[in-house]
């Protein structure tokens, strides 16, 4: 899996996909297609399953029926076929005295690539500095982790996440807890991540209109899929208003200032 | 002092026991698993009166009965969808209870109850402290081994299982690690305060260092160092080796806790 550069445009299919949990379905016959060097925004209202896709597409969450295909191919239980895929999972803050440092958190990031009872390498050093110099942190790389800001910290969860290799980046409400000028900050790096390094990204998020504002397609769930496509077209769909049970408009010049669609990237 | 056969025994064994338990310590403390070190250390009052009531060496007994408890721990609170503390309230109180009654069968093993509360690491022989210096060494290279991907998984459980790490398989080799570390230093100071140099040494480097290195480092030589200075003094002073042990070492967390500024 680590070497993904022979296969198909097609880097995360999923076909018919359910996935159950013990008070029943929380996502039902999903379909999806994620092309090579997409950025796609997964919104939907709270509980709709958004973080439990993101888990299937890891292999974190057994699926029920259907398949799911990375980089043409079945997602394996081992680190192995996972070399390629980074993931920035929603968590609150790095607790303040966990012990260490902004480097070794990013190291993490390579150890399935490293191997058990191994230990990192020169070579492994040198991928943790250029993801760091990548989120603009490689000042910060002796300072102890929970000591870093929030827009710090999602930064060097983002340069773990790309230190493997990364071809795909899976992100979970990475600007939950940031004002607005960190989460804007934050999107203009993951764009300009995603163009320098051929990124394929998928990112959920409860913030409609930052997402709309920065990716490609827009997916919206609730347990099924309801809308699909250009950002612009599924916010002001009527399924993205049966997908969240209710009516709301969006002021004119909002996905602008959030991003690309007028934006300044 | 160090003229004496004995004396030396029980130095060695201190030193190779606060140096282990520094180390395990680091995880207890990292991953708040102080209450499960002190429902296996209580478990193992279980298995020493099973080994004993069978005729067997109690603490290899001890050992896998410690080692079972910890895993039924670690299973039962994953299955049970239960809290770990109340999990660990059943396994203790019942394997503390059953160590209670079968001791209670012959009052001939109420001087060996006494050694395995509070230790006794002067009666050390040397084929025990051979078997400890064998067990410690092991116990040390697999938490060394699995090291990286324990501090991952401490860090962020799920980003660790994200990226294929084997999270319940390296939970169970930390928890029979725990299990064992808790065997040896019960020779050291008894199933009462084994927790203590699991605890203390760790807490105490946590006040002093902000790195895991330094953290590791620190916690071992404050667990060989209690060890040594506790029981130089318990021999001075002619007083029990495993509580002045203890003493030490929560005296040098509470000196750290006025002069350290982390």
């Amino acid at each position: 899996m680590s070497d993904v550069s022979d296969l198909s445009d097609c880097v995360v299919r999923l076909e018919q996909v359910t996935v159950e949990r013990a008070h029943g379905r929380v996502l039902e016959d999903i379909d999806l297609e994620v092309g090579r060097g997409e950025f796609v925004g997964l919104v939907g209202p709270n509980g709709a399953g958004k973080t439990t896709l993101l888990k299937a597409i890891l292999g974190l969450a057994p699926v029920a029926s259907g398949s799911i295909t990375i980089f043409g191919r079945a997602l394996g239980p081992s680190a192995a076929d996972r070399l390629s895929i980074g993931y920035v999972p929603q968590r609150s803050a790095i607790p303040r005295r966990f012990p260490a440092t902004v480097a070794d958190v990013v190291m993490m990031g390579r150890y399935a690539q490293i191997g058990l009872l191994r230990f990192p390498r020169a070579r492994d050093r040198e991928e943790v500095r250029r993801s760091l110099d990548w989120v603009g942190m490689t000042d910060r790389a002796g300072r102890a982790v929970g000591e870093l800001s929030g827009g710090e910290q999602r930064r060097v969860l983002l340069a773990q996440a790309l230190t493997a290799s990364t071809k795909l980046l899976l992100l979970d409400e990475p600007t939950i807890g940031l004002d607005l000028p960190a989460e804007q900050e934050f999107y203009a790096l993951l764009r300009r991540l995603q163009a320098d390094l051929a990124l394929t990204v998928i990112c959920v998020s409860h913030d409609l209109v930052a997402l709309a504002g920065e990716a490609d397609q827009l997916l919206c769930i609730n347990r099924k899929l309801h809308a699909h496509g250009n950002p612009e077209d599924v916010i002001h769909s009527h399924a993205i208003r049966e997908a969240y049970s209710c009516e709301f408009d969006f002021i004119a010049g909002e996905l602008a200032r959030h991003g690309k669609h007028g934006g300044e990237h | 002092m160090l003229d004496l056969g004995f004396m030396q025994r029980a130095l060695l064994a201190s030193i190779l026991i606060g140096t282990v338990c520094g180390l395990l310590g680091f995880f207890v403390v990292l991953r708040r698993y102080a209450f499960i070190g002190v429902g296996i250390s209580h478990s193992a009052i279980g298995g020493v009166a099973i080994g004993l009531l069978l005729g067997l060496p109690p603490l290899p007994v001890a050992a896998v009965f410690a080692v079972a408890v910890a895993l039924g721990i670690s299973v039962v609170s994953r299955r049970a969808l239960l809290g770990e503390d109340a999990v660990i309230g059943v396994f203790f109180s019942g394997s503390m209870a059953l160590g209670i009654v079968l001791f209670s069968l012959n009052r001939g093993y109420q001087q060996d109850l006494f050694s395995y509360l509070f230790g006794n690491v002067l009666a050390i022989s040397p084929t025990e402290l051979g078997a400890l210096a064998v067990a410690a060494t092991m116990i040390a290279a697999v938490v060394v081994a699995l090291f990286k991907e324990q501090l991952f998984i401490a860090f962020d459980e799920e980003i660790a299982r994200a990226y294929g790490h084997r999270v319940d398989l390296l939970d169970a080799a930390l928890l029979v690690c725990l299990a064992l570390t808790v065997i040896v230093g019960v020779r050291l100071v008894g199933v009462l305060l084994v927790e203590a140099m699991l605890v203390v040494p760790a807490a105490t480097a946590a006040l002093w260092a902000s790195t895991f290195r330094r953290q590791v480092a620190i916690s071992c030589s404050l667990g060989a160092a209690s060890g040594v200075v506790g029981l130089g003094a318990s021999y001075q002073f002619n007083l029990a080796a495993g509580g002045m042990i203890v003493l030490v070492s929560v005296a040098a967390f509470f000196v750290s806790l006025i002069i350290a500024r982390r």
